[in-house]
C-alpha cells in the first residue's frame, strides 16, 4: 500500500505543536529521522523522476506479467545461462586451433601422468622357457626398454607369444619393481610324425610343436606318418600304449586314407585296424598272438578291418611253402 | 433470456473450477474511492476440515492471501464505471502491485462492484414431486418453476440464490435432497443490477487481458466477512458505508435475503468540507480522516484545525477552523445517509426480523463516534465491523475499508448456490431446439 503523501501540507502554524501521525503527516516527506547531510541534487532528480501517474503502462503490464510467468522464469532462471555458457564455449571451440592447442594440452598431462617412474617397465623376465624359446619369444615382443605401463597391452603381447608353435599358454603381468613377467607354459613333443615335408614333432594333443631334421635325435618318441595323423595323436598314443607288449617290434603307426590305422612292426608286418575301435582290435590281435604267437610266424598282413572276419595275408615263401607241403599235410590227415 | 443468463453465469463458474485447478485467483473490489485487489493462492481442502469436521471454518480455510494491493479508484462513481480508461489503468496498477508482491502471474479474476441500482426480488415455486425422492434434476426444475418478474430491460440478474426448501409442510431446510415428500418449494433471492455496469467492469478486465472468474455485489460479500456465523444465522444486517455508495445487505439463516445501495458515501462527506470550508477536495479528506467525528462536545470548539492553502495570501493560508464547525458540516450528511439507510431497512420489513442487529462496515465506518449516531438513527444493537480473519492478509488491509475484498475471497473459495449450478429440466431446452441452433450459429459466426 502507498502511504498517503501531503504533496502540498498546508502551512503549520497552530499554538500546540502537533504530535503522532500529525506530525509526520504534516511535515510533507515521509520520513523518520532527518537525514543528516541531504544532497539537493539528489532531491531534485528525485523529484523530477516523480510520476504523477503510478498507473503501469500497458506494455510494462503485459511485460511483468508475461515475466511472471512460469515457464518463461525457469526460461531465464536456467534456460538461459545453459544456452550462454554452451555459447560460449561453442564460439570459443569453432576456431580449429583452439581446439587443436585443447587437445594437446590434455596429451601433454596425460603423458606426463604416464612418463612417472612409478609407470615404467624397464625389464622382461620370462620363466618356464628354454633358452631358444626364450629368444624367440624376445625376437616376438620387440619392446624397447623403458616404457609406460600405459602403454603396454598385455593382452596383445600374451597372444602374440601364445601364437608362438611351442608355447602351451602364458600369462603376461607387470610385476611391482618396473618388470614385466612372462610366465610360459611349453607344449611337450610326445610323437614324432614323418610326413612328405619332412619330420615334426607333436604334443598330446596333435599341435605341431618344432620341425626336426632327423629322427634318431629323438629316437625315444613314438613315430607315426601318413596324411591326417596329427588330428589323431590321442588315439595314436592309446594303440601305442595297448601294443606295448610287442616291445621294440613296433616301428610306428600309419594313417591310411585320413580313415583307419596301420600298426606297422619290423619284418614288414602290419596290422590293418579298423575305423571303429581299433584299440579293441589290437588288442584281440594281441590276445592271437599270446596264444598262438601269430605274429611270430610267416605272416605279412593281418588284417582286422572287418570285425566278423579277421584275415591273415601269409608273405609270400610261406605261401609257396604251404603250396608244397598241402597234399602231405591232406594225406596226412 | 433466462438461457442466455444461465450460459454466462456457468462459463464464469467454468472459468473459476479453472481458477482453483490453478490455484491462483485475484479478488478485485471495484470501489468508488479505492480499488484493492488481493490475490489468493488455494492449497486445496484443509486438514481440519477432513480430521474433526468442524466444517469450512466459517469458509476461510483452504486459501491464502500471498498479494494485496490497493490504489486510488479513478473513474468510478457510485460504485460504476464512469471513464473506462482511468479504471482499466487504476485495476492494472492495483493488480500489477499485487502480483509483484505475490510473484506469480494471475489469469482468472472475480470482481465486485457495489453500484448499478441493486434491487432485490424474492420468488417462489412450488411443484409436485415426480419421484418420490428429491433429486438434483427436482431441485432445479423448482427452482426453474419460479415465476421471474419483469425486472425491465437492461437490467441482469446478478445473484439469485435459493435461500429455504420446503418439503410438504416442511420448511427451513438448506439441502433437500435425498429426502422423501410430495411436493418442493423454494424461496429464492434475486438481485438485478444495471447491464451497462456489468458489461462496463466485464470490458475493463478483459482489457487487462484478465479472464472474469466471477462477479458479485459487495453488499453481499461485506457481509459475508463483516457478520459474524450467529449474526448470518439469527438475522443482520450490514451496512458497508463506501466512497461513493452505502449498501445494505440483510441476511437471514445464512443467505441473503435483501440488498440495496443508497448513493451517497464518504466522497459526498469530503466534498461537503470541500465546499464548506473552502479547501482542496485531499485536504478536505485528510482533515476528515484525521479530525472528523460526528458528535460535537465543549473542547470541540477549542480545537482549532489548520486548512491553509498555498495562494500565498497570508491570511487565506492561515485560515483555522473549530473541531465543532467540522462536525457541523459533517454530521447533516452521515444523518442523511443513515436516514437514507432507514429507509431502505423499513422498505425490506427489517424490524420484523426476530434479531435486529446492524454491523456499520467499510472505509467510512470509522468516522469517530459513527456508532452511537447509528444507534440513535437505525435501531439500539449497532456495533463496527470488521472482516473476518485471513490467512496471509497483510496488518494494512485488515480494515473496514477491506471488508468486500476480504467477503469476495471468502466468496471465491465458497461460492454459495445458485440458481445456474442446477441443470435446467429438459423439455426448456427441447423447447425451441432450431431457434437455438439459428442463434448458435449467429453467436458463433
Amino acid at each position: 500500500m502507498r502511504p498517503l503523501r501531503a504533496t502540498r501540507a498546508p502551512v503549520i502554524h497552530r499554538s500546540k505543536p502537533l504530535s503522532g501521525p500529525d506530525a509526520d503527516f504534516a511535515s510533507g516527506e515521509h520520513h523518520d529521522v532527518e537525514p543528516k547531510l541531504r544532497l539537493q541534487g539528489a532531491k531534485l532528480f528525485g523529484r523530477k523522476s516523480r510520476r504523477f501517474d503510478p498507473a503501469p503502462s500497458r506494455l510494462s503490464y503485459r511485460m511483468q506479467r508475461w515475466m511472471l510467468t512460469p515457464g518463461v522464469r525457469r526460461g531465464l532462471k536456467v534456460g538461459l545461462p545453459i544456452f550462454a555458457i554452451c555459447a560460449a564455449v561453442g564460439l570459443y571451440f569453432s576456431a580449429a586451433e583452439r581446439r587443436d592447442a585443447l587437445v594437446a594440452y590434455a596429451n601433454d598431462i596425460k603423458t606426463s601422468i604416464q612418463q612417472r617412474p612409478e609407470f615404467m617397465v624397464n625389464l622382461l623376465a620370462i620363466d618356464g622357457a628354454g633358452p631358444g624359446l626364450a629368444d624367440d619369444i624376445r625376437a616376438v615382443v620387440p619392446l624397447d626398454f623403458p616404457i609406460s605401463s600405459w602403454d603396454l597391452d598385455a593382452d596383445q603381447i600374451r597372444d602374440t607369444i601364445t601364437g608362438l608353435d611351442p608355447v602351451k599358454s602364458a600369462t603376461v603381468r607387470v610385476r611391482p619393481g618396473g618388470i614385466l613377467q612372462v610366465d610360459v607354459v611349453e607344449r611337450q613333443p610326445v610323437v614324432v610324425w614323418r610326413t612328405r615335408g619332412g619330420i615334426e614333432l607333436l604334443d598330446d594333443t596333435g599341435a605341431h610343436v618344432e620341425r626336426i631334421v632327423s629322427r634318431k635325435d629323438h629316437s625315444g618318441l613314438p613315430l607315426i606318418a601318413g596324411k591326417g595323423a596329427d588330428a589323431h595323436v590321442q588315439q595314436a598314443l592309446e594303440l601305442l600304449a595297448t601294443a606295448r607288449s610287442l616291445g621294440n617290434r613296433v616301428r610306428g603307426l600309419v594313417r591310411i586314407g585320413e580313415r583307419r590305422w596301420d600298426l606297422v612292426l619290423d619284418r614288414g608286418q602290419r596290422i590293418m585296424l579298423p575305423t571303429e575301435r581299433p584299440v579293441r582290435a589290437l588288442e584281440r590281435v594281441l590276445a592271437v598272438n599270446e596264444v598262438q604267437d601269430l605274429l611270430e610266424r610267416d605272416v605279412a598282413v593281418v588284417d582286422m578291418r572287418l570285425g566278423q572276419r579277421p584275415t591273415i595275408r601269409m608273405t609270400k615263401a610261406a605261401s609257396e611253402d604251404w603250396w608244397n607241403t598241402k597234399v602231405d599235410v591232406s594225406s596226412g590227415q | 433470456m433466462m438461457t442466455d443468463l444461465y450460459q454466462s453465469q456457468r462459463a464464469m463458474r467454468q472459468m473459476r473450477r479453472q481458477a482453483m485447478q490453478r490455484g491462483v485467483v485475484a479478488i478485485l473490489d471495484v470501489g468508488s474511492s479505492k480499488i484493492a485487489c488481493l490475490v489468493l493462492r488455494f492449497d486445496g481442502a484443509s486438514r481440519l476440515n477432513e480430521d474433526s469436521g468442524i466444517g469450512s471454518l466459517a469458509g476461510q480455510s483452504g486459501f491464502r492471501v500471498i498479494g494485496a494491493a490497493t490504489t486510488r479508484s479513478r473513474g468510478v462513481q457510485f460504485g460504476e464505471v464512469t471513464a473506462m480508461q482511468e479504471t482499466e489503468r487504476a485495476i492494472r496498477t492495483a493488480l500489477q502491485t499485487a502480483q509483484k508482491m505475490a510473484d506469480i502471474r494471475v489469469d482468472h479474476v472475480i470482481a465486485c462492484f457495489s453500484g448499478a441500482n441493486p434491487r432485490s426480488y424474492g420468488l417462489d415455486a412450488q411443484v409436485d414431486l415426480e419421484g418420490q425422492v428429491v433429486t438434483e434434476a427436482e431441485v432445479g426444475r423448482v427452482l426453474n418453476a419460479c415465476d421471474v418478474p419483469d425486472y425491465g430491460a437492461g437490467r441482469e440478474v446478478l445473484h439469485a440464490q435459493p435461500v429455504n426448501f420446503a418439503l410438504d409442510n416442511r420448511s427451513g431446510l438448506i439441502d433437500p435432497r435425498g429426502q422423501m415428500g410430495q411436493s418442493l418449494a423454494v424461496d429464492m433471492h434475486m438481485l438485478t443490477v444495471d447491464a451497462v455496469a456489468i458489461q462496463n467492469i466485464v470490458r475493463c478486465i478483459k482489457r487487462c487481458d484478465l479472464e472474469l472468474a466471477g462477479i458479485a455485489n459487495s453488499a453481499y460479500v461485506s457481509g459475508v466477512s463483516a457478520l459474524v456465523e450467529d449474526e448470518q444465522e439469527l438475522g443482520a444486517a450490514c451496512i458497508d458505508m463506501g466512497g461513493g455508495t452505502t449498501s445494505v445487505s440483510i441476511f437471514m439463516k445464512k443467505h441473503m435475503i435483501y440488498a440495496d445501495c443508497v448513493r451517497m458515501g464518504g466522497d459526498h462527506v469530503t466534498s461537503d468540507i470541500s465546499m464548506g470550508l473552502g479547501v482542496p477536495a485531499h485536504v478536505a479528506e485528510r482533515i476528515k480522516t484525521f479530525n472528523g467525528g460526528v458528535h460535537a462536545t465543549g473542547a470541540d470548539d477549542r480545537d482549532l484545525i489548520d486548512i491553509g492553502g498555498d495562494t500565498g495570501d497570508w491570511e487565506h493560508d492561515r485560515r483555522t477552523v473549530s473541531r465543532a464547525e467540522l462536525i457541523g458540516i459533517m454530521r447533516p450528511r452521515v444523518e442523511e445517509i443513515l436516514e437514507e439507510v432507514r429507509i431502505r431497512l423499513d422498505a425490506a420489513g427489517f424490524e420484523h426480523m426476530p434479531s435486529q442487529q446492524i454491523v456499520l462496515t467499510g472505509g467510512g465506518s470509522q468516522i469517530m463516534g459513527l456508532d452511537g449516531l447509528a444507534t440513535r438513527i437505525l435501531g439500539q444493537r449497532v456495533r463496527l465491523g470488521r472482516p473476518l480473519r485471513v490467512h496471509g492478509l497483510p496488518q494494512s488491509a485488515t480494515g473496514p475499508g477491506f471488508s468486500s475484498a476480504v467477503g469476495l475471497s471468502l466468496f471465491a473459495a465458497h461460492p454459495q448456490d445458485e440458481w445456474w449450478d442446477f441443470e435446467i429440466p429438459v423439455d426448456t431446452y427441447a423447447a425451441r431446439p432450431f431457434k437455438r441452433a439459428v442463434r448458435w450459429f449467429r453467436d458463433n459466426w
